[in-house]
C-alpha cells in the first residue's frame, strides 16, 4: 500500500479550490499532474498522505467541493 | 487634467493592478489549467484567486460559480442567449437599459421572443406597479441594470427579484455601473445571474468581466453559446457540464484577470462602503454646484442615496458636443457626451437623439476636481 492518495477533480478551478480548502485545514497536500494510469477530467490532481483520507474527505465535503474520486496512489 | 469618465472606464489604474498584470506575464506565463507543470499551475492559481476575491466582494458563496468573461457584454449575452428560447419565452426588461442588454434582446425578439419593456419615470426610476403588471402573465427572465450608465439612477433590484420570483422568473442584473461602487450581496438581493465588467468600478483592466450564477440555479439550463477547449474533460467532444468550464471558452485573459484580482483586493481592503461614501460626497457637491446654474438641466434623482456618481446634464443654448469639446479643450475636464450606448435610457429622459453631457466621478477624484468641473460648466453656460 502506498503512502499517498489522490483526489481527482472535474476542473482546474475545482482542483485549485481543493488545494486551498485542504491547506486551510492544515493538511499536507500537493498539486500533481494526473497520473497517466488514472483518468480524470482535469490535468491536475491533489496528492495527499493516505492516513489523512478521512480528513480530506471531510474538508472537501464541508466546503462543498465536488470531486470525481479519491484513490490510493 | 480632470478625469470624469469613470462610468466608461476607471482611470488611472492602480500601480498594483499594473504590477499584477506584468507579474503574471513575467512569472506565471503558463496557460492556466491546460498543463500540469508549475507555470501553468501558478497561472491557474492567480485566476482562481481572482474568482475567490470576486465571490467575496459580491457575496457569491461558491467561487466556482464565478464565470470569467471578456466583459459584461459577453456575460449578458452568455446568460440571455444561453437561457432563452425565443420561440416560447417571455422577457421583461426596463426602460433604461444599455445596448448590451437591448441589442441581444431585440435580436431574440426578431426570432419570436416576447419582450416587454417596463417604462421608467423621467428621472429613470422604475415604475414598480408597471413591473408587477408586466410580470402577471409570467416570464422566463427579467433583465435589469442595477444603475443607469446615463444618469446614475439605481434600480431596486432586491424588490425586482421578489416580483420576478413570485411568477417563477429568473433575474439577470447588469451591474456594470455598480460592482465595486455600491455594496452588492447577490444572494441577499435574490439575484440569479449577476453580470459585471472588470474595467469600471472593479478597477481592473479592459477585457475582463464575468457572470456569477446563484447556487440554486442548475447550470445545465444555460446552453453554452460557444464551445471549445477548457483543459477539462478533454476526452469528450462536448462542452463540460460543470462551472466555470461550461461557460468559459478558450484561453482566458490571464494578465487581465490578474489585474482585476488586484483591483478587487484593493476594494476589499479599502471597503466598498468607503468608496460609496466618497462618491456620495462628490455627487452631492456636484449636484449642489450644478443646481445653482440656472441654464443647466440635470437628469436623474437629486437624492444621492438613489443614484451613483454619474451625473447627466445639458446647458440651454449649447449643444452637448460643444460642451464636451470645451470642457476638454479649455478646462481639461474629460466627460462623455452623446447617447452613451443607451438610446432607451435617453428616450426615457427625453434627451434622445442628442443625448447629454455626462460627468462621472470615481474613486480617484477629489472635491477640488468637482469644483473645477462646476466652474467650467458655469463659465460655458455664461458665454
Ligand atoms: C450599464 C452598462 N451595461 C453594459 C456596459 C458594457 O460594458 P462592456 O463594454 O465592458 O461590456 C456598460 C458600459 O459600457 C454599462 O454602463
Amino acid at each position: 500500500m502506498s503512502d499517498f492518495g489522490v483526489v481527482l477533480l472535474p476542473s482546474t478551478a475545482a482542483a485549485l479550490r481543493s488545494e486551498k480548502v485542504l491547506q486551510q485545514a492544515n493538511l499536507q497536500i500537493r498539486l500533481i499532474p494526473v497520473p497517466r494510469e488514472l483518468s480524470s477530467n482535469c490535468g491536475i490532481a491533489v496528492r495527499f498522505t493516505w492516513v489523512d483520507r478521512d480528513d480530506v474527505e471531510a474538508a472537501l465535503a464541508r466546503a462543498q467541493v465536488d470531486y470525481e474520486a479519491i484513490l490510493p496512489l | 487634467m480632470i478625469y470624469l469618465d469613470h462610468a466608461a472606464t476607471s482611470w488611472p489604474k492602480l500601480p498594483e493592478v499594473l504590477q499584477a498584470m506584468t507579474g503574471f506575464l513575467e512569472r506565471a506565463g503558463g496557460n492556466p489549467g491546460r498543463s500540469g507543470h508549475r507555470l501553468s499551475i501558478d497561472a491557474g492559481r492567480i485566476v482562481y484567486e481572482t474568482r475567490e476575491l470576486l465571490a467575496q466582494l459580491l457575496g457569491a458563496p461558491d467561487p466556482l460559480r464565478v464565470v470569467l468573461t471578456p466583459n459584461v457584454t459577453y456575460a449578458l449575452n452568455i446568460a440571455m442567449l444561453g437561457l432563452l428560447n425565443p420561440v416560447t419565452d417571455r422577457v421583461v426588461t426596463t426602460g433604461i437599459e444599455h445596448n448590451s442588454v437591448m441589442r441581444p434582446l431585440r435580436a431574440l425578439e426578431a426570432q419570436g421572443l416576447e419582450l416587454v419593456v417596463v417604462p421608467c419615470g423621467p428621472d429613470g426610476q422604475l415604475d414598480m406597479e408597471a413591473m408587477q403588471e408586466a410580470l402577471l402573465p409570467g416570464a422566463r427572465l427579467v433583465v435589469a441594470s442595477h444603475a443607469s450608465n446615463v444618469m446614475g439612477t439605481l434600480l431596486p433590484v432586491g424588490e425586482i427579484a421578489e416580483l420576478a420570483h413570485a411568477v417563477g422568473a429568473l433575474l439577470l442584473v447588469d451591474a456594470a455601473q455598480t460592482a465595486g461602487v455600491i455594496p452588492i450581496d447577490a444572494p441577499a438581493l435574490g439575484i440569479d445571474l449577476l453580470a459585471f465588467t472588470g474595467h469600471k468600478g472593479l478597477l481592473g483592466p479592459p477585457g475582463t468581466g464575468g457572470l456569477i450564477i446563484a447556487p440554486e440555479l442548475d447550470p445545465s439550463v444555460i446552453r453554452p453559446i460557444l464551445s471549445g477547449g477548457t483543459g477539462s474533460r478533454s476526452e469528450e467532444e462536448r462542452q463540460p457540464e460543470m462551472l466555470p468550464d461550461r461557460l468559459e471558452f478558450g484561453t482566458g485573459n490571464g494578465p487581465g484577470v490578474a489585474g482585476l484580482g488586484a483591483g478587487v483586493q484593493h476594494l476589499l481592503d479599502y471597503g466598498v462602503d468607503a468608496v460609496r461614501a466618497h462618491e456620495c460626497a462628490l455627487t452631492q457637491r456636484m449636484l449642489d454646484g450644478l443646481g445653482k446654474i440656472p441654464s443647466v438641466t440635470m437628469y436623474g434623482p437629486l437624492d444621492v442615496e438613489r443614484r451613483t456618481a454619474t451625473v447627466s446634464l445639458r446647458i440651454e443654448g449649447h449643444s452637448v458636443s460643444e460642451v464636451g469639446w470645451r470642457l476638454d479643450e479649455d478646462f481639461g475636464v474629460l466627460s462623455r457626451v452623446g447617447l452613451h450606448c443607451a438610446p432607451a435610457a435617453h428616450r426615457t429622459l427625453g434627451t434622445f437623439p442628442e443625448g447629454t453631457v455626462r460627468l462621472a466621478a470615481g474613486l480617484s477624484n477629489t472635491e477640488a476636481d468637482i469644483d473645477v468641473a462646476i466652474g467650467a460648466i458655469r463659465e460655458i453656460a455664461s458665454a
